[in-house]
């Protein structure tokens, strides 16, 4: 039993390997490559010996059952994973070349350029144009005509200026689910980030707000790189360039996501995909 | 095998006829039901009546007392004198020691339990927290006749020792000690309006890069603005009916004066004294009673129907 974890693991770190290999011949920057990576919550060992590499300006996804981690490491990628105070990491993830988990580097630059979208739309209890204008503001940006010019580009860039353009002053929570959400991308993309986390953006969401969302995504990828976290694998395999597959705080698979969803070399992906269990 | 489903049958039946029994009695049950709901009302009512009660004798005995002095000039009166030979009964001096005092406590008050709130619902672990807000409560537990105990042996010597133009009685020591007192109301009922904000508001101010301290300032607090706003008003209007701390600490001079080192006299503490035995009753110094505590009411009255509207108009959705 043992022997077969460990043939396994192996079987892993080489396509782990493989996967840097194809990443750099494919002539994309590197936004994220994470080493080693080990994550505890106390003594509950949540992410092990993840490596993974993700490309500048492709949609990459990360599916996966519950509790298998993937929330966690789309939160170690902004650092907001150490909001919970008995988190413990060792190994290393860098940022375009930068090591970010060194606690020496500034964890509100990280996020300045790493924006991230959550799972239940969570806008400021503010007007629409004040959740927009938030980020902008703090990171000291007072003139109102800058101000105009971001609120309308980010609601535009979120396809969601036409809805709201009349309401600008009006409370956020009069928004349907849906725009909530859209709004909550148009905040993230005032500060214009280059990295756009989402964990499960849709799954609060009925299908045609996710359509929209799965739309949007797609109009993103042009100018950010996304990294988006589902639970939804029809969602994974129409939105996304490539697709890892987390198991027990594990990478099982990391490949192009064609290949993922076709012909996926390891048999817990396929049963994963196929349904059999998760 | 065959016992054990004799067994089951056996319980079945008991079911059965423990609930057959307890139709038979259903009536009594029904009547019950009426009678319950009736009594609980008047259980209810009695609060109401109380109150209304209370507010009529007031409005009575005050309307008796405006027949002996003029309303116009007990409201507008800078002097009050009712002991004298030509007493005088104006309650414009009360109502400056009752809002200068009351003033001092929030300015005392407000700002160190804000803080404390601050502080306990956005940056202390659990553990400081469950340690630190059943003490701060503790503070609420303790008798005011101990505040004003307080305020008269160690707050007024202390201060006199830095100051020395502040008298062995002023309103400046009681002011401080009473937001002394009013400081766990303040940091308490603010902190449950903080820590009420939920956690996604939070993550989503510092996932755009914002400190903690951003965050706190700019998302936390303006949504549980209502309730910061709610427990100031509630806080000032514990400090205008405060009665003990002032009595004992500020002494009896009906001073009208806006100079804090001096001896004044509040609503409250004006009640305690006048009542304490020189007024025989149908006197106007024994009205001059009512009239006084009828503002106190009102004052009160206002300011908790402030707190309301103000918890409403502030109140942020999320």
């Amino acid at each position: 039993m043992s022997l077969l974890t460990v043939k396994e693991n192996i079987s892993m770190v080489n396509n782990g390997n493989t996967d840097i290999v194809s990443a750099v011949q494919s002539n994309s920057n590197v936004v994220f490559d994470t080493k080693d990576l080990n994550l505890w919550y106390g003594e509950t060992h949540a992410l092990k010996d993840i490596n993974l590499t993700i490309n500048e300006k492709e949609v990459t996804a990360i599916i996966g059952p519950s509790g298998c981690g993937k929330s966690t490491y789309l939160k170690t990628l902004n650092r907001m994973v150490e909001l919970v105070p008995t988190v413990r990491t060792t190994g290393e993830i860098t940022y375009k070349g930068k090591s970010i988990l060194d606690k020496s580097s500034k964890v509100e630059e990280l996020r300045t350029h790493v924006g991230m979208v959550f799972q239940k739309p969570n806008p400021f209890p503010k007007s629409i144009y004040d959740n927009i204008a938030y980020g902008p503001r703090i990171h000291g940006i007072r003139n109102k005509k800058i101000l105009d010019e971001i609120v309308e580009k980010s609601l535009r860039g979120a396809y969601i200026w036409d809805e709201v353009k009349d309401r600008l002053k009006e409370n956020a929570y009069g928004l349907s689910g849906g725009q909530q959400q859209r709004l909550c991308i148009a905040r993230t993309l005032a500060i214009e980030p280059d990295v756009i986390l989402m964990d499960e953006p849709t799954s609060a969401l009925d299908p045609k707000s996710t359509l929209k969302i799965e739309d949007l995504v797609q109009e993103l990828k042009k100018d950010y790189s996304i990294i988006i976290v589902t639970h939804n694998m029809q969602q994974a395999a129409r939105i996304s360039d490539r697709t890892a597959f987390f198991l027990n705080g594990e990478v099982v698979e990391f490949d192009v996501t064609d290949t993922i969803f076709t012909k996926p070399t390891d048999n817990r992906t396929e049963d994963y995909i196929s349904g059999r269990f998760g | 095998m065959a016992a054990n489903s004799k067994l089951e049958r056996d319980h079945e039946i008991d079911v059965k006829q423990m609930i057959e029994k307890n139709k038979q009695s259903k009536s009594f049950s029904q009547v019950v039901e009426k009678i319950v709901p009736i009594m609980l009302f008047l259980f209810a009512i009695i609060t109401v009546l109380t109150t209304v009660g209370i507010v009529m004798t007031l409005l009575s005995e005050t309307i008796e007392f405006f027949k002996r002095v003029p309303i116009w000039d007990f409201f507008t009166g800078t002097v009050l004198k009712p002991m004298s030979q030509n007493p005088e009964f104006g309650v414009l001096p009360l109502i400056n020691g009752t809002i200068i005092s009351s003033l001092i406590a929030m300015l005392v008050a407000g700002p160190i339990g804000l803080m404390a709130a601050i502080y306990l619902s956005e940056y202390a672990s659990d553990r400081v927290r469950k340690v630190l807000k059943p003490m701060l409560e503790i503070l609420a537990g303790i008798p005011t006749i101990v505040y004003g105990f307080f305020a008269f042996t160690f707050v007024t010597p202390v201060i006199r020792s830095i100051w020395p133009d502040v008298e062995a009685t002023n309103i400046l020591s009681p002011g401080i000690v009473m937001g002394i007192m009013i400081i766990p109301m303040i940091a308490s009922l603010s902190e449950d309006a903080m820590s009420s904000v939920p956690n996604s508001i939070r993550d989503g101010a510092l996932g755009l890069g914002a400190t903690r301290l951003e965050t706190t300032f700019k998302v936390v607090m303006p949504a549980a603005l209502s309730g910061i706003i709610a427990s100031f008003v509630l806080g000032i209007s514990r400090a205008i009916g405060e009665t003990m701390i002032v009595t004992i600490a500020s002494g009896s001079s009906k001073n009208f004066t806006f100079d804090i080192t001096q001896s004044m006299q509040t609503m409250t503490a004006y009640i305690v004294e006048v009542s304490g035995g020189e007024a025989a009753a149908g006197t106007t110094i024994y009205y001059s009673l009512y009239a006084v505590a009828m503002t106190l009411f009102v004052f009160t009255l206002l300011m908790n129907l402030l707190a309301r509207y103000v918890s409403r108009k502030f109140r942020e959705e999320y």
